[in-house]
Formats: structure tokens, sequence, C-alpha cells
């Protein structure tokens, strides 16, 4: 018998969790201990009068019960005799919207609910939009709580305007109208009742297409054998099939089970690959057809939806798992606790994928939290934004033949320190003795890059980490073209620095920590900022009400009260010889 | 495909996914049925490799006598590591359900039986048998659910749970409970363990059994520990769960095997959890014990 996962969803109180009670009262589905709880849980805490209140067979959760409302989604099995059903019920207050994207991502149908009397509310907008988003292609509207509009022909077709090619059901699910068998309450209605449209949804599959396994975990008993235990996502795969990981081919030997060896595993089947050289896959690679491998990249156009409180912030470092593995992620726009959002996102390794269109297992990721472990974020791949296919392109000049001709190693010095620190001055002043030395610099000033690069940004937390992402992007393409940069950025926040530090050679990044006092600093005041900000004229000032995070390690602290400009500059020339960089 | 290959394939890849991605997995053994689907499907996941992790039992001392039996011969027959935990307060103690009640008697053997035994493994991966379908507070529970290093289940802030892909990610003594049978029905099991030919405890299937009336439930008198008020009398039963053998409803029936059964199910009008005493000692119980620690 055919399976279907489905979903009831909508805005609060418009009677999801009645109707999964309802549908499985109706089809005779409730074991009778499960029934006289229900009449007695009804009695107590019901909100029916002590009336049948079916929402409490599905709001299991003590907290749900008392506040007569769902928290988080539950899963219930029926069957009839023309399908078995696995029904996630899901909560509508958008506060709980998570647990209704975790019901969501594994259902192929919605019921969408809503209250006849309310109409098509915010919440209900969101939830089909979620629908939609999730690739759900089957939805029914049901237009509930008709029973007390006297069962009205107007207001149900008005609603069902507003969703044009999209089932709509006429409904009271207290009532039990048209959930099961059709009413006389409704006799102009003629479409489906609820079970009806259930038991005839036909569940495409997805379009076969070439081979895709992926790697779990790799086998290996004893010495004799070694197999890569995972998953078939796509297309069938079978004994003797070329395959292609990473950059290596090989052929499928055997498809191990302990049921014995298969000469094909389709789609879907969890299964132990055999491969008939000595390969080196692991964990999170995919074994795909040769002749029509997946392409990998690390930049994508994405859809993101944000589940936590703590807001997405854009260029902070996060984990995503795609498949098989954890990568690091950062996006780039904003996005608050259940917004929904198209967006860049940078995985910090190349991954193969394919768009969550094509194939929902290889297009989809969920976004963790580093500190917090939480899940934050959910996405789906729209398309590769660098598509390498299967590597980086390889380009003949590069960053060894650069060394070569400019006879010395690039690298990132990175100073850091309050505003009026002296870090442009000191600064210029390396610069000024390496180019005399005959070595190749750039000096990005943060200033001077606020007037361009990043004009649009101001100085909020968000933009402050944008804009030292974008630098140490710059920098980074920089040391790749051969230069000693120099970077003069107050850069406030450790993490930002641990990226700039990351995204080089690990003997490539030098951070100076400009050591001035906040009094110094503010005495000195060359521009004027500390006795605006003062004033109160400048908000987000860093040292006076925003924060500033010192360096835990740098490689080179100048403490300014007691060296010279000139004299901290020769400090730092002197250790970067001694890094053996100039 | 079909329903049970793909049940089987999900299982097997949650599985895979919770070995790849802990430090000390361990399976939760408690010799019924629902254990017995568990133990298979976790050997077909690693083979030919065993299953990279030891069972866990949190016995106390009140299992039926069959159970422990046939527990230590498939742990004999597959040389799979077994540990066996048994809370020694409740050994000092002699704690048993008739002087002490059944809440307290699973509290003191079960939940914190349990949460000493993983404590002492420094477990960080704990595979279960639960399923949605048993009980209301299941139903809402993850795949992968999250623990406290308390133990605890907060029922009200879980983890969203996306797609397949399953958050393993936790702090130094956080847990995380791991349920592989979570969309499985009580049918969808003993079919599977009809098609896959999975050795059950005999108790399942009907037999003559010594029974005595108990609390409305028709108990087994399993040895001598279990003080009578009358004597017992011999009648055709089985058991639909097993547990504690003093908690544990008996049921009238004829089915001796498991197509029988099977087909007992079909027309079933009531749930496995109504031979239970410990689910009905409050409503909302199982959600409060599961808060504490428990499976």
């Amino acid at each position: 018998m055919e399976l279907l996962r489905f979903i009831t969803c909508g805005s609060v109180d418009d009677g999801k969790s009645t109707l999964i009670g309802r549908l499985l009262y109706e089809s005779k589905l409730l074991y009778a201990d499960h029934l006289a709880a229900l009449e007695a849980d009804s009695r107590r805490v019901g909100t029916r009068g002590g009336e049948l209140d079916f929402a409490l067979l599905v709001d299991g959760l003590a907290a749900e019960r008392e506040q007569g409302i769902t928290i988080d989604v539950a899963y219930r099995f029926f069957a009839t005799e023309a399908r078995r059903f696995i029904v996630a019920d899901t909560p509508g207050h958008e506060q709980y919207t998570r647990n209704m994207v975790t019901g969501a991502s594994t259902a192929d149908a919605a019921v969408l609910l809503l209250d006849a009397r309310k109409g098509v509310l915010s919440q209900t907008r969101r939830h089909a939009r979620i629908v939609s988003l999730l690739g759900i292609r089957h939805v029914a509207v049901a237009v509930n709580k008709l029973d007390l509009l006297e069962y009205s022909q107007e207001v149900f077709e008005k609603i069902q305007a507003e969703f044009p090619d999209t089932t709509c059901i006429p409904m009271s699910a207290t009532e039990g109208v048209n959930v099961i068998g059709h009413s006389e309450l409704t006799p102009w209605y003629d479409g489906p009742t609820l079970l009806q449209w259930l038991e005839s949804v036909v569940v495409e599959t997805e379009e076969d297409g070439p081979s895709r396994f992926l790697v779990q975990w790799v086998n290996r008993p004893d010495a004799t054998f070694r197999g890569f235990s995972g998953r078939v996502l796509r297309g069938t795969l079978r004994q003797g099939d070329e395959v292609r990981v990473g950059e290596r081919t090989s052929t499928v030997d055997r498809i191990v089970t302990m049921d014995g060896d298969l000469a094909e595993a389709p789609k879907g089947s969890s299964v132990t690959v055999v491969l008939a050289d000595d390969v080196d896959a692991s964990r999170g690679d995919v074994l795909a057809a040769a002749s029509d491998p997946p392409a990998v990249a690390d930049a994508f156009q994405a859809h993101l939806v944000w589940l936590s409180e703590a807001g997405l912030m854009p260029g902070r470092r996060y984990l995503a798992k795609i498949g098989a593995r954890t990568v690091g992620f950062t996006a780039t726009k904003a996005l608050q606790l259940n917004e929904i959002g198209t967006d860049t996102v940078h995985f910090e390794a190349p991954v193969p994928f394919e768009s969550y269109r094509t194939n929902r297992d290889l297009g989809s990721f969920v976004v963790l939290d580093r500190l917090t472990n939480a899940t934050v974020g959910a996405g789906m791949i729209d398309c590769a934004l660098r598509s390498s296919n299967l590597r980086w392109q390889t380009l003949t000049v590069d960053k060894q033949a650069r060394i070569s001709r400019n006879g010395h190693r690039p690298c990132v010095v990175w100073l850091t320190g309050l505003s009026g620190a002296g870090k442009s001055t000191i600064a210029d002043l390396v610069e000024k003795a390496l180019h005399a030395a005959g070595r190749h610099t750039f000096l990005l000033d943060g200033d001077n890059v606020r007037h361009g690069l990043n004009s649009d940004l101001g100085f909020s937390d968000a933009d402050r980490v944008e804009n030292i992402r974008r630098i140490a992007e710059v920098a980074a393409l920089m040391v790749d073209a051969g230069l000693i940069v120099l970077v003069s950025f107050i850069s406030p926040f450790r993490a930002e620095r641990a990226l700039a530090r990351e995204l080089v050679a690990e003997n490539e990044f030098c951070e100076v920590y400009v050591d001035t006092p906040l009094a110094v600093a503010e005495q000195r005041d060359p521009k004027g900022l500390y006795a605006r900000a003062r004033r109160g004229e400048l908000a987000n000032f860093t040292g006076i009400d925003s924060p500033y995070e010192p360096p835990e390690n740098p490689e080179i602290r100048l403490d300014t009260t007691a060296l010279s400009p000139a004299e901290a500059a020769s400090a730092v020339v002197a250790r970067l010889r001694s890094l053996g960089i100039c | 495909m079909n329903h049970l290959d793909t049940l089987e394939a999900d299982s097997i890849d949650i599985f895979r996914e919770a070995v790849a991605e802990s430090e000390r997995p361990v399976l939760l053994y408690s010799i019924g049925k629902d254990s017995s689907v568990l133990l298979h499907l976790a050997r077909k996941a690693f083979y030919p490799s065993k299953p990279p992790f030891p069972l866990l039992h949190v016995d106390t001392t009140w299992k039926f006598r069959e159970m422990i039996a046939f527990r230590d011969r498939i742990v004999a027959e597959l040389g799979l590591e077994l540990i066996v935990h048994r809370n020694p307060e409740c050994v000092a103690l002699g704690i048993n359900p008739f002087d002490h009640g059944s809440a307290r008697h699973t509290d003191l053997w079960k939940t914190q039986g349990l949460r000493q035994a993983l404590d002492a493994g420094r477990f960080d991966v704990a595979f279960g048998g639960a399923r949605r379908d048993e009980e209301a507070s299941r139903a809402k529970e993850r795949v992968f659910s999250f623990r406290t290093a308390q133990h605890r289940w907060d029922p009200k802030n879980q983890r969203p749970e996306l797609w397949r892909l399953y958050n393993t990610r936790v702090a130094p003594g956080e847990s995380i409970r791991v349920f592989p049978l979570s969309n499985w029905t009580e049918l969808d099991v003993w079919r599977y363990v009809e098609r896959e030919r999975i050795p059950v405890v005999p108790l399942y299937f009907a037999a003559q059994r010594q029974v005595v009336d108990r609390d409305g439930l028709l108990i087994m008198v399993d040895d001598d520990r279990m003080p009578l008020v009358s004597p017992p009398r011999t009648e055709l039963v089985r058991f639909r769960t097993l547990g504690c053998y003093p908690l544990t409803g008996a049921v009238r029936s004829e089915a001796r095997t498991v197509s029988e059964i099977v087909e007992e199910m079909r027309a079933a009008t009531t749930s496995e959890r109504q031979g239970r005493l410990i689910d009905h000692d409050q409503s909302g119980s199982m959600e409060r014990k599961k808060q504490e620690g428990y499976f």
C-alpha cells in the first residue's frame, strides 16, 4: 500500500489538531483505551464543554494541554483501505514556525487550514510560502469552521478565489463535515472530501537521473574488506557501473548487504559498496555515475529559513551540514527568527551538490551554531555562484610563480586597535620602508575603503562584521597576487580577525596590536571623533559605546605610550624580516 | 522498494549517521520485540562489520526469566558485548513494585539506573527502540533527541530536525537519544519480524500460563516473589509488550505464530500500552518520566 506523508498547517486555532483527531476517530482508527483516555481528558482539560476534544489526541505535551495550543509537531500513523498515511500535525503559532518547518521538510502533501471567519491571515500566507519553498507540490486548502457561518457558500467562494488552481474544501472539523464523506450541509459543493483528496494524491517520484551514492561510513571489519556504507540518493547503482569519486574513477565491484550481494540498488537503498580499485573515499564523498557526476562548488544562491531567536549575522561563521559533511558556513544577508530569504552563502570547502529542485538530499542543508550547537537555519540550494565543475580552475601563473618573480613572500600585516591608536601612521611608515626596499606592497586603510568598496556599510555590529569580511577577502586576493598587504582597521571583533587569518595560509598572516589605552587615544583624538562621540553625536563608537576585543596572541604588540611611530614601524619591519617575509 | 524496505533503509541510515558522528555510542537493549528489530537493523547497518557499540541492559531483577535467558542466548550467538546494569541502591534497598509501588520502582530501577549506566560509560549516543505511535509524547519527539548533561529532555525547546540532516553536535556531558524506529508502527514491527524471521522472546506467543488478576491486569506468576491473594489459574495468554513481570499485563490470545499475531493486530481494538501499568500511573506520566531521563 502506497504511503502518503502529509502535514496539516495554517494559523493558530484554525483547527488542525481537531481535524486530525476527527480523521482518526471517523476512520475508526482509535484504540478503545485511547478513546477512553480521550473521553476522560476531554472532561478534565477539554475546551469543548465535556464533548470529545479531538485536539487532545495529538497535543500530547503537558504544556500543550494546559495552554490549549500546539507547540511541536506530532506524528500520527493511520491507514484506510486505499492507503497508508503519516500525518504531521504542525503548530500554528509564529514562534513555533521552526517546528512547522521540521514537519514540512519530509512531507509530500499539505493541508492548509484556515478559519472561514478570519480568512487568509499573515501566518496562513507564511505557511503557504514555506510549503511551496520546501517543494511540496500537493496542497489542499481546508476552509474550516464553516458551521459557525451556516455553511455560507459565498464566504467559501470568496476564500477560494484567493487560491487559484488549488483544491479548496468547505469543512467543519468539529462537526465532521466533508472530512470523510460528503455532507448534506454543503449541497453546493461537489469536489472531493478531505479523505478522498488524500487518497487520490499521486506522489510523483523524482526523475531517475544519474546515480548518486552518499558515503556515510567507511566499513573496514578487517584487512581484507574495505567498503563504503551509505545510501543511494538518486538513480540506480549497479554492479559493474563506472563511478567517479572526486578526481578518481573506479568500478562498482560488489553491492553488499547482510542478505547477500545485490546486482543493483535503487534510489533510497542503504547498502555497502566495494570498489574494484583501492580508491580513497571517505565520509561525505559522493560516488557518482562517471559519465555525469554532480558539480562541486563552495558558493551558492540559496533560500534560507532562519530558525533561531538570535538572528542570522552576515559574515559570521556558522557550520552547515550538507549530505554527510559539516563545513564552515557564512551568509551575506541578515535574517530574523522565522524569516525566509534568498541569499548568497559560502561554504568553507567545496561540496558536491545538486539544486534542491533536482534532488532534495544533495540540495538541502541545515545551519548549526558553533557555540551552542543549536540548529539555527535551513537552506535549499538554487544554484552555484562559482560553479567549478569538479575542481578549481588550475591557473598556470600561481602564487609560487609570483613569489619567484617578486623575490619575496606575500602576507597580510593586520593592524588592529582603537581609533586614534596610530594604526594608519604606523602602517604608512612601514609601507614606505618596504617600498624603499623594493617590496611589492599595498595599504588598505579603514577610512579610505569606507569611501568606496564599503560605502554602503554603517557602524552597527552587523555592518562591522561585513566590513571586515570584505576586507579580509580583498586582502586574501592581494596575497594571491603576491603582495605584502598592510591592513589598518579598528577591526574590533576577534571572530572576524580570526576569519581574516583563516583565509590565507598559516605563515601569511601577521596580527599587529597597536596597543593604546583608551584614555591616551581619546586625549590624542586627531580627528575630533572621541569628542563628538562623548557629546552623543556619534553612535556605535568603538571604546565608547561599542566594544573592542583586544587580540589574545598577536604576532606583534606595539605599546604606543613607549614607542614613537618611527620606532613602532621599525619594530614591525624587523619582525617581518625575522618571519622571513621581507 | 516497498514500505518495509523504505523503513529499513531509513533506520540503517540513522544508525550510520549516529555512529559516524559520535564518540561512544551504545544500544539500549530491553529484550522486547522492538529491541530485537533494533538489533537486527544495527547488524544490517554495519555488516560485514559487527555493530561498533555495546548493548546496555538496565536490569531491574524483576524481568521475566524467559527474557533474561533469551538475552543471554542472543548475545552469545551474535558475539556482542553486553553491559548489564542494576542500580546498586535498588539492590541494597530491595526495591520492588509490591512494597514501593510501580512509580517508584520504575523511577529508581529504570530511570535512575539508566542515568547511572550512561554516565558510567560516558556514552554520547544511546540508541533506543521507541516508536512515535506508542504514546502521545513520543509522537512529538525527534529522531535525534537532545539530552542535557542531567539527561533531561526539554519538549518545549527541541532542535528543529529537517529532512534527514540530523544534528549530532553536543557539548561534553550532553548526549543524544537516537530512535531509529521512530516512524515504525507496531504492525510494521511484527510484519518485519515475520519477513526477516527475527527471533523474539517466546512470551509473545500464546501458551498456557499461570496468571492472577492484579490491578485490573492479568499478571503471570513468573516466580515465588509475588504475594498471592488467591491461587493462580491457567489461561491461554500472550504478551504484547514485555517489562517487569508484576507490571506487565497478559492478553487472552490464541496467536501462536508471528503471522497469527499480525492477523490479531489487524483486528485489535486496544493499544499495546494498555497492558503496561507504568504508563497509566498518571496522565502525561510518560512525558514526565522522559524529562527525568527515562527512555
